[in-house]
Formats: structure tokens, C-alpha cells, sequence
């Protein structure tokens, strides 16, 4: 069974991953010269699904709840288990009710606890939410680790490169993103930064909720920290905005005034594809099967999405030789 | 039947499209409410948007398809040139003259800048748009964006997204007393159905929201809620409410009862 997998994101690689665990010889192609995709390379990383539901559908909490032992099965040392923090500041602590009538799988931590978690947001919040069993990773390590471990078990990449034929594969796989031709995708633009600081040190993610611009902090390790992201219902991949970065920037400032001094490292635009209900599918058009929509959600809900797709792959050949 | 700018509108009630938790979910939430108009914001991005995917992009293509009448909107502007710019933005996208006009004056607050608002009707007016202004409840205010060639004014009832609900029923009882012939919708502040059906009961045209729709537990639910307490308010209204009154009056006459002596 010869499957090929256009696109090299998250859904690509965790495509690609599911398609070598059953069995079949994978070829994975993208236009880039380097894994990673276009969204997946600007993503959170956040593996958390209980936070999610905040704003998404309870499938995304039931279906990416699995997704952090999926990555951690596959690269223990990337996945980071040590929950989110969600903090408010003092004036919008109706938010933070908000938030924890919305969403379960979270206690509420006080001035001390929240000290404890992380030293240096000591005094700077009287109260938080404490998602536990979340857990986050860096996105683009991931994704090199993955491929990697893709190689070195006998997949092919052919980085760099359109797709020139696909006849002599069983089965296309389609990851493209918003370069596929699936009908339903709408764009949503997400603006983030990349911040270097050594003021700082934190150990999970932090969101901090505002009724106008709720933004997260990722640490990503050794003083790097992604800012993120905003949420614009547009396909244009145009450069960042000033009043995004502001935005984003002021955010970073509220939770910590040090990082006023960090130095900019990137500042990233990407587009997320996502159908109407803003919930993933798979689908199948003759021997093309399409893998989309993963939204904001794409290392949350790759590895379901990707065993699907997968599944869906090895049964045209079963179809064709039954 | 609600008319405005000559156009019928067959419900009360008009959603805004932000905040949702999916394009799904808004067009579930207008069919449950019965909305009679969408309003939708216009920005910058959307702009290069529509120059690279055709008229509209994804998202109002979405937006369009929802059956009702569209209304775009001004949000986060800040003067009356950048209002006017993203007015003629949005009569080529959405061909609609319709403009709901908000000028922003303060941060905080997002109240509207209501000299430069006057000022970008008179503008928007005179360049044959059919301008809906989002205004505060100020009666000279409302008399000016009139003087300019508004035909319906859209004062606020409290800050946008507050949830306050009307937080000065005088003011808002004055204007539907001075303009009882100018369609009259409250804009801003609306945060549960009760205030909705409070000022419908003053006898205003109807109630666009947003914040309270789309960020409740459940959108579609809300949207219905919505609707209900606009019909009841409404039907309140041309039912004639009663005056409150200091003294206890009786539901059953005392006169001629039994006297045991």
C-alpha cells in the first residue's frame, strides 16, 4: 500500500505517522522546504482540551482529550504535563467566573497556590484556574522530531517540491490546509510573537483572560515565549498589524511587566483553515481522502483526525483488492 | 411592521455576527431568534480579503448567505474619516447603502465620539448612504444626526458588551417622546432578555445585540430568548402598561362588601 501525503504540517505528519503504524509506504510532500506546514509552524502548542471548551464544541474536549498521550507516546521528551493556568486581572474577575462555568477539569487556586505554581506571578493575581491534566509541547520541535522518527522508519520526504504525479500511489492523503481545494474552508487569521526574555520563567501556559483580547503565553524554553494569537475571521496572510502586535504585546505587559524588556524575536502570521462549525472532518474524494479544519486546534486534534484519515486510506486498498 | 429607510423588517430583533463560537452557530442563533438583519464589522484584513478572494471572502460569503438583510458596520473606528473610508469599503462589498455608523471617543468605554459621528453622517448622508448611527442616549445629539439625514438613531443603553442594561430610563423615555415618528433601536448594553423587553416595553422599534447572544452557555437558546422578550415587550407596549402608583389599590372593589358588626 503506497499512500502519499501532501502537506507536511501537524495533520500531514500525524497522517503520515498513522499510515506507517498500519502498515503502509508513505511519501510525504510539500511545497516548503521544511516540515512544519504554514499554521502549525505559527501554533500554540497547548494540549487543552478542557480550556478549549470555553469558546469550541464538547467533541473537541472528548476527542483531544486523548491527544496528549498520543504525543507523548511518540516523543516523551517534548510534551510538557504541567497543566495551564488561567489568571484575570482583579477588574474583569467576572471573566474568570465566566471561564470556569464554561469549562470543567479545572480547580480554583488562590494567591498562594498560584505563587507556588509559578513564582513569578507571586502577588501579581489574587486567584486562577488550574487545569491540571493539561499539558503543552513545542510546535515546531514536534513537528522535526515527528519527521525524524518518520524517516528513520522508512518514510519519504520530498521537501521543496509540488506534487507532479499521483498515479502510482493507493491513496492521496490531503493536508493541505488552506491550499486544498475542499470545499467549506474559511480562513481565520491568527497573529503571534516570538519573545526572548531571561526576567521570566514560567512552566506552563498561561492564559489571561480579558473581555476584549484574552491572549496565552507559552514557554517554549530557555527565555522564549510565544504571545498569541488573534482571531480574524479573514485569509489574508498580509504581515502583522501594529494594533495586533500592541495588542498582543499589552497582554504580555499585564501579565508581567518584564516582558517589557524581552526582545522580540518573531513576530508570525498565520491562517487557520476552518469549515463553518469550526470542527475538523475527514473525507474522501475517489482515492483522495482530505484531512481539514483543524482551526485552532490542530496538535489537539491531529492524532484522532489523522487515525481517521489513515483508516479511511488503507480501506481503499481493501476496497480495490476486495 | 417595522420599516426603515423604506426597507420592511419583519422581526425586531438584529444580531450582531462577532464572538460566536462558529459561523454555524450565528446562523442557527438568527433562525431561532428570528433576526431581521445581521450587522458585521469590517476590517482591514477583511479588505485584502475581498481583494484576494472575490467579493466577500469566506466569512461573508457565510454572512451573506444567511437570508436576512446585512447591515455593516463601522467598529473601531475613531474618527470620522476612517468611518467614512470603511463606509465606502462596505457599500462595494456588501452593495448595500446601509451603515451602521459607530465612531469611537474612548478606550474604556467605547463610547461614541459624538462630534465626529454628526459629522460623518452628515457626510455619509449626503454621499446617499442610509446611515444607522450608533449614538448615546444625548437628545441635541440626536437631533443633529436628524438635521443630517438620519432617518432612525440607535442610541445605546449602556457601554457596549456591559451587560448593564438600560442604566438611564429617562433619558431613553425622553427620546421616544421627542421622536415618536423616528425608528428608535437600542444599540449597546443589552445583556439579558428582561432589559430587551424593558425597552421595547418604552415603546422602542426593536433591539440590536451581540455580546448577549453569542457569549451565552448557549447561543441558540439565548437568541430565543431574545425574541420572546422583544414580542413581549412590544405587545406591552400597544397593550398600554400601567402607571406605578404609591398607594395599594385593591384587584377586588371593597365597596359593598358584608359588614359583620
Amino acid at each position: 500500500m503506497k499512500v502519499l501525503v501532501m502537506g507536511a504540517g501537524v495533520a500531514g505528519l500525524a497522517a503520515a505517522w498513522e499510515l506507517r503504524r498500519r502498515g503502509a509506504h508513505v511519501t510525504v510532500v510539500d511545497r516548503q522546504d521544511r516540515v512544519g506546514g504554514t499554521a502549525s509552524w505559527f501554533a500554540g502548542g497547548m494540549l487543552a482540551p478542557w480550556c478549549e471548551r470555553e469558546s469550541a464544541d464538547e467533541k473537541v474536549t472528548e476527542i483531544g482529550a486523548a491527544a496528549t498521550d498520543w504525543w507523548a507516546d511518540i516523543l516523551p521528551d517534548r510534551v510538557e504535563r504541567n497543566g495551564t493556568l488561567v489568571v484575570a486581572p482583579a477588574r474583569d474577575g467576572s471573566e474568570l467566573d465566566r471561564f470556569a462555568r464554561r469549562t470543567a477539569g479545572h480547580r480554583t487556586v488562590d494567591e498562594t497556590e498560584l505563587g507556588e505554581l509559578e513564582p513569578v506571578l507571586s502577588g501579581r493575581f489574587r486567584r486562577g484556574l488550574f487545569f491540571e491534566a493539561e499539558a503543552h509541547l513545542d510546535p515546531r520541535a514536534a513537528m522535526r522530531s515527528l519527521q525524524m522518527l518518520l524517516a528513520r522508519s522508512g518514510c519519504i520526504f520530498r521537501l521543496g517540491e509540488d506534487v507532479a504525479e499521483t498515479d502510482s500511489f493507493d491513496a492521496v492523503v490531503d493536508c493541505t490546509g488552506m491550499a486544498s481545494p475542499v470545499d467549506g474552508l474559511r480562513g481565520v487569521r491568527g497573529e503571534m510573537l516570538l519573545l526572548r526574555t531571561s526576567g521570566i520563567r514560567l512552566s506552563r501556559p498561561i492564559r489571561l483572560l480579558h473581555p476584549r483580547i484574552p491572549v496565552y503565553v507559552v514557554p517554549r524554553g530557555e527565555g522564549l515565549f510565544m504571545v498569541g494569537a488573534t482571531m480574524i475571521e479573514s485569509a489574508a496572510d498580509s504581515s502583522a498589524s501594529a494594533r495586533s502586535v500592541m495588542e498582543l504585546l499589552n497582554a504580555a505587559y499585564a501579565l508581567h511587566p518584564a516582558f517589557g524588556d524581552a526582545e522580540i524575536v518573531e513576530i508570525g502570521v498565520g491562517v487557520r483553515p476552518a469549515f463553518a462549525d469550526n470542527f475538523p472532518r475527514v473525507s474522501r474524494h475517489g482515492d483522495t481522502i482530505s484531512l481539514n479544519g483543524l482551526y485552532r486546534h490542530g496538535f489537539l486534534l491531529a492524532p484522532a483526525l489523522a487515525a481517521d484519515a489513515a483508516a479511511m486510506a488503507m480501506g481503499i486498498r481493501e476496497a480495490a483488492h476486495g | 411592521m417595522l420599516e426603515i429607510y423604506g426597507a420592511k423588517l419583519p422581526s425586531r430583533l438584529i444580531l450582531g455576527t462577532a464572538q460566536y463560537p462558529s459561523p454555524d452557530t450565528i446562523g442557527e442563533a438568527v433562525r431561532a431568534g428570528g433576526a431581521s438583519a445581521v450587522t458585521v464589522s469590517l476590517r482591514r484584513e477583511s479588505a485584502q480579503d475581498a481583494a484576494a478572494t472575490g467579493p466577500g471572502g469566506k466569512f461573508w460569503s457565510i454572512v451573506r448567505s444567511l437570508g436576512v438583510p446585512v447591515l455593516p458596520n463601522t467598529a473601531g473606528c475613531h474618527t470620522a474619516r476612517e468611518a467614512i473610508t470603511t463606509a465606502q469599503m462596505a457599500r462595494e462589498v456588501f452593495d448595500t447603502n446601509w451603515i451602521k455608523l459607530e465612531v469611537i471617543g474612548n478606550h474604556d468605554t467605547l463610547q461614541p465620539d459624538v462630534f465626529e459621528l454628526v459629522e460623518a453622517a452628515r457626510i455619509l448622508c449626503d454621499e446617499g448612504f442610509e446611515v444607522f448611527p450608533y449614538t448615546t442616549d444625548d437628545l441635541v445629539v440626536a437631533e443633529r444626526l436628524l438635521e443630517a439625514g438620519c432617518g432612525i438613531l440607535m442610541p445605546w443603553c449602556a457601554p457596549i458588551g456591559s451587560a448593564r442594561g438600560p442604566v438611564n430610563l429617562d433619558a431613553l423615555r425622553s427620546l421616544r417622546s421627542h421622536f415618536p415618528d423616528v425608528p428608535l433601536i437600542v444599540d449597546a448594553g443589552i445583556g439579558r432578555p428582561s432589559h430587551a423587553a424593558t425597552v421595547m416595553e418604552l415603546g422602542y422599534d426593536a433591539v440590536l445585540l451581540n455580546t448577549a447572544v453569542a457569549r451565552a452557555g448557549a447561543p441558540v437558546y439565548m437568541a430565543r430568548a431574545f425574541s420572546a422578550a422583544i414580542k413581549a415587550g412590544r405587545t406591552a407596549w400597544h397593550a398600554g402598561l400601567l402607571e406605578p402608583r404609591d398607594i395599594a389599590v385593591p384587584s377586588t372593589p371593597v365597596i359593598g362588601m358584608a359588614t359583620f358588626t
